[in-house]
């Protein structure tokens, strides 16, 4: 299905940063291109994810008899471990940040390449770096702790707690790495055009980010090397019996984990944002608004972290503030949710892949955010905390929000990425069975929550049953969903359509240049005098960012 | 109404006023998010509808919001999350402030078992009994890693902390039983630490509890008669017995064949035991004692290898009165319900 | 244009402000890092407040005295040592910069010799801890000490190896008035060690 069917053919940039400077497996391991770095990181938090949802569908499909099914208890606890460690610290804080970012950022703000190359490319080993170690305590043991590792059974656990812990800790460096390059490039890097005000909003969510990984980034690791030494030498920080306080670390590691959901949250509505202004062709409502939340989302969230501790025998007075903040931190979002909604008012809506992802990022995103501040509300807290409602709420955000947005972004710069389209009937089948699959998977949770089912249970009373099967089955809609994305993209790689530049007639400034881009982003760096989200006035036909440019 | 709802989002009974309270502020929760949610979806799709891509040349006006539309977006929000939480937050507190002359009881979390002490009273494992329509307070610990005592008909959850108390109340309405759950991770059979919650008819209840005091006392004089003398015979057992109840050995062993997270004490005594090793051992004294100081040392074929080692944990005669009580569990034996905290069953016959 | 630009910044003055806004970004993590270090401090001197009291005036107060004032005057030559370069006096950098090294050697040692003590006398962190202090505040205050101090001491001997690098690149010549960030970035690292022990000092030895 053509784009364009009166315009000529699209032409595919022979020159490009895939064929420049040179080609072959070394010249992409040693690369310091800021766009071959973020492809990296986009195929290794690929194959992090598969291998996270794996664990996954096991989880699943454990759950789907009351008693023992296809492992036993010790298997699953490693199990959902794994699960959460890998989503969250191998696939869901570098996958947008790291791979979209690393390759969009530098374009949108018309520079030749991040300030700090090498940091950059380091910031990749180190991620794989910390991957083995992480993988490899895996499969010599693996750990039953669950991806929060609170203490004291952290400490005591006889499973290999400490590989899983040093992984975690060396990942947090370089997410600190690629953060700090992010505010760097975007303060001294931004092209003569570019001022604070006319930056993209995915670039201003991914600044907001980045503050974030490195403020939070650190706490964490100190948390994780404390309980590391103390579960290798015992020296009593964390341990009761010693004089140690096991709550403490809990606000140690909230302290860095909350801030660190809007790492993975933020990155989506930097994707978002683009999606909805492309796709309805139309200048986004509120830019300001928009771009500063990001900034207050950044500021609040180091303060609310204490809602993780209501039922932590937290005294009333800390329970009333860490409440209260959290109310304010839902606003931020909220923002943005209507203003994305008031952006398709008066605008021209293509239903492409994209824009399908992005109906889901808004749904999932308010029930999961609203649940959120309804967990907020303490006394309800009390009920849900540690219950199958929580897992529900954040796979409503995380998977929910956050993998649709990536999803949208996998489609929305694929033909900038490769220079080609991938099938946009198949995709739009991929879109529908994830989304649906997503539902069916995670809205039984809720009530399973409701209804009192604690989560990292391996065994369940019989009453619990009927929500799980359902859970599972969805699950298996979701996996099915997911292989078919994998699939049509694969073969999207070879054989798909030459994308032409601009094929979404998109004003974001990323599309001005050819793609793929060539080697250092633009052939001739455009004059940037409009700003990245304005749609009114279209150009003559033909004009870079003029629907279908690049065609003539 | 209130009921409806309730069976629509699945929720359990509710067995205190608390409870009620609590399920109010989640309707509200519940039709806001929904009311807000309708509203912001149908926006959204009347928009998507109204301003679907009609012609690929498609031009579109620049619209910019006024500064009211974004204080309207901040407020309403706002606003009704700061309701929740003024309604939700005293909710809370109220947990926190036990009513003078509340029943204490002392709730002890252990891998994997929950402990039950009434004041000057008897102890149980694994049920907690308590009267209809009386303030009971719980005072909770952990005697090894972070537990969460949760009943969802209460809608009541605290952790049990090593080293400190935390406490909470609650006063049950409705006679009967509940499960207890353990809602924070803590280990392998952290989904098998239940217990039950017997709510009884406070007549029953007293009645109950003044018996079991009784009991108490008879047979601690009957420990102490045993200690002194160190005559084998039933209080040994009886002894025995406790200490493997209390140790929580009873909580991975069955005393009835039955396949625990341990392999079960019935007929152990004597029995061939093919180890992880391949070699087999016959389960003697030495046997039992060492399983108990160093339980790695030689696992069980099948089993994982999780028993805690109770060098130093234990005293001699304890081990010995394990032992002797190891010793006796012969077929038939009188079978542990599996909630029923064993330190209340009739002594085994000889 | 200066050959130690990368293709691309378009002119020194931008790549030197890029890297001295990264480096303070830095900067700014190591500072958290400690912060959590000192929030457990705080915590726990608030819970055993005697037992950290009296640990507290255990330690070798004067030893920690000499320390600061070592690191403090290192600083200081390092900060000579960067004003020298301004002037283009590499070599005069190069020598201040080993002059801080070796005090940060002095420092070393002494923070050995102290270490020493605490081995002797089974100052030492939890399940190893013979001290006289009674209950568990004794071992919690050597736990933290030996955290902070141990990290702080890590810091200390990154910090002489990068002056040692960048000196040694400054006696070669590879730095010159016109451009000279690396020698200003590893300065500030330096004053940064200096200055979370100008915090460590009284939050141990003297309250
Ligand atoms: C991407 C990840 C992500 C994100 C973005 C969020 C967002 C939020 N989370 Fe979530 N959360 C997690 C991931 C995330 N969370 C995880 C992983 C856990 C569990 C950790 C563990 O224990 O394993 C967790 C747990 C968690 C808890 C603790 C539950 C417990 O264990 O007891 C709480 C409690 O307050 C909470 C609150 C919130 C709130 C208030 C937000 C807010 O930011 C949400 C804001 C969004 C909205 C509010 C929606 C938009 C609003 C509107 C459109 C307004 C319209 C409304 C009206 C007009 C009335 N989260
Ligand atoms: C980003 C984070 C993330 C993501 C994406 C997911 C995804 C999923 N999670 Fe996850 N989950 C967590 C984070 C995440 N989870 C965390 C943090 C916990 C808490 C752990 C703990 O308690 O410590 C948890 C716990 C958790 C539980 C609770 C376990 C328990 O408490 O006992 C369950 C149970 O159903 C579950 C299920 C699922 C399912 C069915 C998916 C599905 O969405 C998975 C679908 C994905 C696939 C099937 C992969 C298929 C992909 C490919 C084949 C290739 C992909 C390639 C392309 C798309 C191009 N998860
Ligand atoms: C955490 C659960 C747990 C607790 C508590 C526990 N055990 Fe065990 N026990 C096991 C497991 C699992 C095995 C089998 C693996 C092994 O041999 O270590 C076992 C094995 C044994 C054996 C050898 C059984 C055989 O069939 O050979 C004996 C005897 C024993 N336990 C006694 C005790 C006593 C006495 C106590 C209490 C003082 C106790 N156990 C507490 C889990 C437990
Ligand atoms: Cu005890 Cu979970
Ligand atoms: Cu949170």
């Amino acid at each position: 299905m053509s784009h364009h069917p009166e315009s000529s053919p699209p032409v595919y940039a022979e020159r490009n940063y895939l064929n420049t400077p040179a080609t072959g497996l070394k010249s992409w391991l040693f690369t310091l291109d800021h766009k071959r770095i973020g492809v990296m990181f986009l195929v290794a938090a690929l194959i992090f994810f598969a291998v996270g949802g794996l664990f996954a569908m096991l989880i699943r499909l454990e759950l789907l008899t009351p008693g023992p099914t296809v492992m036993d208890a010790m298997t699953y606890n490693r199990m959902f471990t794994l699960h959460g460690v890998v989503m969250i610290f191998l696939f869901m804080i570098p996958a947008i940040p790291s791979g979209f970012g690393n390759f969009l950022v530098p374009i949108m703000v018309g520079a030749k390449d991040v300030a700090f190359p090498r940091l950059n490319l380091l910031s990749f080993y180190v991620y794989l770096l910390g991957a083995v170690i992480a993988l490899g305590g895996m499969i010599y043991g693996g750990a039953d702790t669950g991806w929060t590792f609170y203490t004291p059974y952290s400490t005591t656990t006889t499973t290999k707690v400490v590989p899983i812990l040093l992984g975690a800790f060396i990942l947090g460096f370089s997410s600190i790495l690629t953060g700090l390059n992010f505010i760097v490039t975007v303060h001294t890097l931004r092209a003569p055009g570019i001022t604070w005000n006319k930056l993209p909003l995915f670039v201003w969510s991914i600044y907001a980010t980045s503050i974030i990984q490195i403020l939070a980034t650190p706490v964490l690791g100190m948390t994780l090397l404390l309980v590391a030494i103390e579960n290798a030498f015992g020296w009593g920080i964390f341990d009761p019996a010693r004089g140690g306080d096991p709550v403490l670390f809990q606000h140690f590691f909230w302290f860095y984990s909350h801030p660190a959901v809007y790492i993975m949250i933020l990155p989506a509505m930097a994707v978002i944002s683009e999606v909805v202004c492309a796709f309805s062709r139309k200048n986004i409502f509120g830019y300001k608004a928009v771009a500063y939340s990001s900034l207050g989302i950044a500021f609040v969230g180091f303060f609310t972290w204490g809602h993780h501790l209501f039922t932590s025998g937290q005294s009333a007075f800390n329970a009333g503030v860490f409440g209260v903040l959290t109310m304010f931190v839902g606003i931020f979002t909220a923002i943005k949710v209507f203003n994305w909604v008031a952006t398709m008012y008066k605008g021209s809506i293509d239903f492409k892949t994209p824009f399908i992802y992005f109906i889901g990022f808004l749904f999932f995103l308010f029930f999961g955010g609203m649940t959120g501040v309804a967990l907020g509300t303490v006394s309800l807290d009390i009920h849900w905390q540690d219950t199958y409602f929580v897992v529900a709420h954040f796979h409503f955000i995380m998977v929910g929000s956050t993998i649709m947005a990536f999803l949208a972004a996998l489609h929305y710069w694929w033909p900038l990425m490769t220079g080609r389209m991938y099938n946009e009937r198949w995709g739009l089948v991929g879109a529908t069975l994830v989304v649906s699959g997503f539902v069916f998977t995670f809205l039984p949770q809720f009530l399973l929550g409701n209804e009192g089912m604690p989560r990292r249970y391996y065994n369940y009373p019989e009453r619990f049953q009927a929500l799980n099967v359902a859970s599972t089955a969805g699950a298996s809609v979701l996996g099915i969903g997911f292989l078919i994305i994998l699939v049509y993209l694969l073969v999207a790689l070879r054989h798909g359509r030459i994308a032409g530049t601009n094929p979404w007639g998109s004003r974001g400034y990323e599309w001005l240049t050819t793609s793929p881009p060539p080697f250092e982003n633009f052939d001739v760096v455009p004059a940037f005098e409009r700003g990245p989200h304005e749609y009114h006035q279209l150009p003559a036909p033909g004009a870079p960012g003029a629907p279908g440019a690049g065609h003539a | 109404m209130n009921d409806l709802l309730r069976r629509l989002l699945f929720l359990p009974t509710q067995l205190s006023e608390h409870a009620r309270d609590v399920d109010g502020l989640h309707f509200f929760v519940v039709v806001t998010t929904m009311v807000a949610g309708l509203l912001i979806f149908a926006t959204a799709l009347a928009f998507m509808i109204r301003y679907r891509r009609r012609s690929e040349g498609e031009t579109t006006p620049e619209v910019q919001p006024k500064h009211w539309h974004e204080a309207v977006f901040v407020g309403v929000p706002l606003a009704f999350f700061l309701l929740w939480f003024a309604i939700g937050y005293p909710q809370f507190v109220e947990t926190t402030q036990p009513p003078p002359g509340a029943m204490d009881v002392f709730v002890q979390g252990k891998k994997w078992m929950w402990k039950f002490a009434y004041q000057g009273g008897p102890s149980s494992l694994d049920v907690l009994r308590v009267p209809v329509g009386r303030p009971v307070r719980l005072l909770i610990t952990s005697r090894d890693v972070i537990h969460s005592f949760y009943v969802p008909e209460l809608r009541l959850k605290l952790d049990a902390l090593p080293g400190r108390y935390t406490q909470t109340w609650f006063q049950p309405e409705v006679a009967g039983r509940y499960q207890v759950f353990c809602a924070e991770y803590c280990g392998l059979s952290h989904s098998g630490m239940l217990a039950e919650l017997v709510v009884m008819p406070a007549a029953e209840f007293d009645a109950w509890i003044a018996d079991q005091r009784r009991g108490e006392a008879r047979a601690q004089d009957a420990a102490l008669t045993a200690g002194e003398q160190g005559l084998p015979g039933s209080s040994i057992l009886e002894q025995g017995r406790r200490v493997a109840a209390d140790q929580g050995c009873l909580k991975c062993h069955s005393v009835d064949g039955s396949r625990h997270i341990g392999p079960t004490f019935i007929d152990l005594y004597g029995r061939k035991e093919k180890l992880t090793t391949g070699e087999v051992v016959v389960a003697d004294e030495a046997y039992l004692t060492r399983s108990m100081m160093d339980p790695a040392a030689q696992l069980v074929a099948g089993f994982q290898n999780v028993m805690p080692s109770f060098q130093g944990r234990m005293s001699p005669p304890e081990v010995a009165s394990v032992v002797e009580y190891i010793k006796s569990l012969k077929t038939p034996a009188v079978s542990a319900g599996p909630s029923e905290g064993p330190v209340y069953e009739p002594s085994p016959r000889k | 244009m200066h050959s130690a630009v990368a293709h691309h910044f378009e002119s020194l003055e931008k790549q030197g402000q890029a890297q001295r806004l990264g480096m303070w970004l830095f900067l700014a993590t190591e500072v958290l890092l400690f912060t959590a270090l000192f929030a457990a401090y705080g915590v726990y001197r608030y819970l055993y407040t005697e037992a950290f009291a009296q640990a507290s005036r255990g330690l070798e107060t004067w030893l920690g005295g000499v320390n600061t004032f070592v690191l403090v005057t290192s600083s200081f030559t390092v900060a000579m040592g960067l004003d020298a370069i301004v002037k283009g006096k590499n070599r005069r950098t190069a020598l201040l910069f080993g002059l801080s090294i070796l005090m940060g050697c002095v420092f070393m040692v002494l923070k050995g010799i102290e270490y020493r003590h605490h081995f002797l006398h089974a100052e030492l962190p939890g399940q190893f801890y013979g001290g006289p202090i009674a209950g568990s505040g004794g071992s919690m205050f050597f736990a933290l000490y030996f955290l902070i101090t141990g990290l702080h001491a890590f810091h200390v001997v990154v910090g002489m190896t990068v002056l040692g690098v960048i000196g040694a690149r400054a006696w070669m010549g590879k730095y010159d008035a016109q451009y000279h960030v690396p020698v200003e970035l590893a300065g500030l690292y330096w004053h940064l060690v200096d200055l979370i022990w100008i915090f460590v000092f009284p939050l141990i030895y003297l309250i």
